[in-house]
């Protein structure tokens, strides 16, 4: 994807009449359109077939533990901020077949799938998620093995972004530097306005589909309500976390009486990790069929939060609340910079909204640095290392 | 998207179909499994580093990482000395001569045997730890010239736990010193009893400094034998643990086997100690 | 993480020493239960035909009137012990049984009938039947682990015929059942569903329950009744906090904690320390 710089973008205006034009040039360049719908009693990813499938007139209340659908004053098609559903469905599916193996005469035909991937057109994607792309790229893309079916996925898709104008009390992008203005990663951007939508080109792509549509220069007047409206969603994100030196702060309270505190609340559910656009954890596990004569290899999601997940010669090695949470927590603002040179969060504030029992990250965060100044806690324990032995 | 410069080419969940070409008993609940590749083209391009591992797959069983415990040189067949532990290696056990498998690999990083150049190497391995230094020992001993003094501290919990004991004299003839102790045995023993520690703690050091550590074992086992090693005047920088986790994928997308910052089937197993030392003692990591 | 249906896992093993063993007898064994886990067995279908070339099912009154006697090499036992008469009987299953496998809620928890164990078992008798003094019956109803010792629990009520199977092909085959340990909310996620507690508010059991239904009830909008119980290392401690400070009658959560798994320790907790916050809240008596 060639990405234009923000500064030499051409912005378009798209009436809101045209929005079904949209995703019906998407649709006719065999693009599978999805994006965001009502279903479940959330705006979730789906298929949109036009327009009429978007949670028009709809936005969320979100808090910590909780999120509701509440009816909007206006007739806004992306007037909401994110659900329980992220991308991460599409290029990373929940169960995917990644080998399969025949029993022949004379023992196994080992195989890969070779199947075209589906070509996916993210109508709705919000900046903190174009970012959580990013990062799922470096993990599937950017290491020494390249995951197939995430390559072939990602490289398939085209990306209508569309900015955020209002923020939910469980967003943070701003403090993660992700949002919520959408500036690269994208083919299409849209803002919305009362009328319609400011379109900015983000790619070659991107430029032959707006090339189709009816749309013109944005005027000045347009341009101006569009600022307006994103500059809503940053003066609304009241929530901050505070990154100073955050690698070195988790990775120096290994032992903090806090992994213990949270413990005592943490359901060790796996909800926040699900939720996450950029988690990536996955088991995978044998599929036999009735005759045992084919397998599949099936890759799974799964995630820290298991006890089975650490496994290790029949004993877990966390096997604790706490060393779980710690281990989810550490690698996703610790760790990742050392694995993948960027924060694992970007901010959306999906495992503080869908966590059962609203667990905030950014407070657990926050209590650790807090504790700082006190130097009774932090310190070593004692190992249980304590016997030495050959084998 | 374009994937790293670096990325391998093919298809990382592709296992290569090999057959069992030997298997025997190395010591009790213990086996070293011998397999061929059944496409000479990719056993003509197959190679492995010391201390790198496979991920062998019975379908619909499933896969286990396992080190390669053959001479890199030796391109007949790869061998895994393997413990019976769960499903897939108890199976794997079972399986006669000719069985036909699944193997992914080589994976992870390397025992620094280039580091080694020049220098005196000490290796300490515990148990079946052995398995992973013996590519090692045969690639230093293959090239002994290029190396000082070479000694080789092997421990056991008892004499029929030792692996490659037919080895031990060969070894010594091409100019390793092979120290064996165990932790306990009867009156037939005449060797050693103690811990590989005690053994390091007396070992003739001609040059600590310029002296190069490797070690394989319990966590436990290689944690002191660090200890041990730094109070005789190791560089820290110069000591080599292997590490164990969960591994599942091998190629550093699924998560199971971190450590830390690391992925220990592609940053490990083989770690410079120093690296890894603040974490290692952290329980439950 | 999935659920293996074959019984011919085994694979390239099957060809050396399995496949010259005899073929493992089976059994199965009610005691007071509805019979439904029993009949997840018979509602194997397609696989049914494969467990009977794979195992020899000698007694299982159930399905045949063959009843051959023991030992067995495997005994599949529902139901939960609530008689002395079963509490004897209980006894002599685990001698004439190498490996007893529990299958249900009943036998792992004590199933639906162990809410008798908070309430008066007198009244119950008196209540029910016109002659209570035929009646035998203990006071309690216990799962099965608490009379004797159990080598594996299939949960579940009913159980999942998916792992009925995959355990039945290990056991035959000689390795560890594999068995997802996770919690509902897994499965809820990786189908896509909602959660219902975090959208809705409905009171859900998910997050400290054992993964095996397929996460059925909250894709229809109804929270998890926690028929698989308690997940390993739940915190129904926080779960509950959770229910009461978002504005749930602490006697509402009752029926959800008392249910088929009512006495499984995790929820028998749970649900003690909720009835007493609901006495000390509206002196109501939910004992």
């Amino acid at each position: 994807m060639t990405v234009a710089t923000e500064s030499n973008r051409t912005v378009l205006f798209l009436a809101r009449s045209q929005l079904n034009q949209l995703i019906r040039t998407l649709a006719d360049d065999g693009y599978q359109v999805v994006g965001p719908t009502i279903d479940q009693e959330a705006i979730v990813y789906g298929d949109i077939a036009s327009a009429d499938d978007l949670p028009i007139g709809w936005t969320d209340v979100q808090e910590p533990g909780k999120y509701r659908l509440q009816r909007r004053d206006d007739e806004a098609c992306f007037g909401y901020v994110v659900g329980p559903h992220s991308w991460k469905k599409y290029l990373f599916p929940p169960v995917t077949l990644v080998a399969t193996a025949d029993r022949t005469g004379t023992g196994w035909q080992l195989s890969t799938p070779e199947t075209e991937p589906p070509r996916y057109a993210f109508l709705g994607v919000r900046a903190c998620e174009l970012a959580a792309m990013k990062i799922q790229d470096k993990v599937f893309l950017g290491g020494p093995f390249v995951d197939p079916t995430y390559q072939k996925r990602r490289a398939a898709a085209f990306v209508v972004a569309v900015n955020c104008t209002q923020a939910a009390p469980t967003c943070f992008c701003t403090s993660m530097n992700t949002g919520p203005r959408c500036s690269s990663g994208f083919d299409l951007a849209l803002t919305e306005v009362a009328d319609g939508f400011l379109m900015e080109i983000g790619s070659e792509p991107g430029n032959a589909v707006a090339a189709r549509l009816a749309v013109m220069p944005a005027t000045s007047e347009q341009l101006e309500r569009g600022n307006s409206a994103r500059q809503q969603a940053v003066d609304q994100i009241s929530k901050k976390l505070d990154t100073t030196d955050i690698r070195d702060l988790l990775m120096n309270n290994l032992r903090h009486p806090q992994w213990e505190e949270v413990a005592k609340r943490c359901l060790s559910c796996t909800n926040c990790t699900m939720v996450c656009p950029t988690c990536f954890c996955s088991s995978v596990n044998e599929v036999p069929d009735l005759t045992g004569d084919h397998v599949d290899r099936e890759r799974s999601w799964d995630s820290c939060f298991n006890i089975d997940f650490s496994y290790m010669n029949g004993n877990p090695t966390r096997n604790s609340i706490q060393s779980r949470y710690r281990q989810w927590m550490t690698h996703k603002l610790a760790t990742w910079h050392d694995q993948f040179g960027s924060s694992g969060c970007v901010g959306c504030g999906r495992c503080i909204t869908w966590c059962p029992v609203g667990i905030d990250l950014t407070q657990e965060v926050a209590s650790i640095r807090a504790s700082q100044n006190d130097s009774s806690v932090g310190s070593a324990v004692s190992s249980s290392h304590d016997e030495k032995g050959n084998s | 998207m374009k994937p790293a410069a670096t990325a391998h080419p093919h298809n990382p969940w592709l296992a290569h179909a090999v057959r069992i070409a030997h298997t025997e008993t190395a010591a009790p609940g213990v086996f070293t499994c011998d397999l061929v590749f059944e496409d000479p083209l990719t056993a003509a391009e197959y190679s492995f580093s010391p201390g790198q591992f496979n991920m062998l797959y019975l379908p619909g069983l499933g896969e286990i990482a396992i080190s390669i415990s053959s001479d890199p040189d030796q391109r007949d067949s790869i061998s895994h000395t393997i413990r019976e532990a769960g499903n897939v290696t108890r199976a794997l056990a079972q399986l006669p001569v000719g069985t036909s498998l699944g193997l992914r690999g080589p994976f992870g990083s390397s025992w620094p045997t280039e580091d080694c150049v020049g220098r005196d190497v000490v290796l300490v391995a515990g148990g079946i730890g052995l398995a992973p230094l013996r590519p090692a020992v045969c690639h230093l001993l293959a090239n002994r010239e290029r190396y000082g003094e070479l000694n080789l501290i092997i421990g056991a919990r008892e004499p029929f736990g030792l692996l490659y004991p037919l080895e031990y004299d060969a070894w010594r003839a091409h100019g390793l010193n092979v120290h064996v102790t165990v932790d306990r045995a009867n009156s037939d023993w005449h060797g050693a009893i103690g811990m590989v520690t005690n053994v390091l703690d007396r070992l003739w050091l001609r040059h600590a400094e310029n002296t190069l550590l490797m070690t394989c074992g319990p966590e436990v086992m290689m944690w002191y034998s660090v200890q041990m090693a730094i109070s005789r005047g190791l560089n820290p920088k110069s000591l080599y643990v292997s590490l164990e986790r969960n591994m599942n994928c091998a190629i550093g997308l699924c998560g199971h086997c971190q450590f830390g910052p690391q992925f220990l089937c592609k940053d490990g197993p083989i770690f410079r100690y120093d690296r890894v030392a603040s974490i290692l003692k952290v329980d439950d990591l | 993480m999935t659920d293996p249906t074959s019984l011919q896992i085994t694979s390239a093993a099957e060809n050396t020493a399995v496949a010259v063993r005899p073929r493992p007898r089976l059994a199965v064994f009610k005691f007071a239960s509805c019979d439904g886990c029993q009949l997840s067995l018979l509602d194997c279908e397609d696989e049914l035909l494969a467990v009977a070339s794979a195992v020899e099912i000698a007694y299982f009154p159930e399905a045949s009137s063959r009843m051959e006697p023991g030992p067995y090499d495997v005994a599949l036992v529902e139901g939960s012990i609530t008689t002395p008469h079963d509490a004897q009987r209980i006894q002599d299953v685990r001698r004439i049984a190498r490996t007893v496998v529990t299958i249900g809620a009943c036998a792992t928890a004590g199933g639906i009938q162990s809410l008798k164990n908070w309430a008066n078992h007198e009244d119950y008798l008196r209540c029910v039947y016109a002659s209570p003094e035929y009646i035998s019956t203990l006071a309690t109803s216990t799962p099965i682990a608490d009379h004797i010792k159990v080598d594996f629990e299939l949960r579940g009520c009913p159980i999942s015929r998916h792992q009925l199977l995959e355990v039945i092909g290990a056991l035959v085959n000689d390795r560890r059942p594999r068995l997802p340990a996770h919690s509902v909310c897994l499965d809820c996620k990786r189908k896509g569903t909602v959660c219902v507690e975090v959208a809705q508010g409905i009171p859900c059991l998910g997050p400290v329950t054992h993964s095996g239904c397929g996460a059925i009830c909250p894709s229809y909008d109804r929270g998890c009744y926690g028929c698989f119980g308690p997940v390993a290392q739940s915190n129904c401690h926080s779960l509950t906090n959770q229910f009461l400070d978002s504005g749930n009658a602490a006697e509402t959560l009752l029926p959800l904690l008392r249910n088929f798994n009512a006495s499984a320790p995790e929820f028998r907790e749970a649900s003690n320390r909720v009835a007493e916050i609901s006495i000390e809240r509206n002196g109501a008596s939910h004992r």
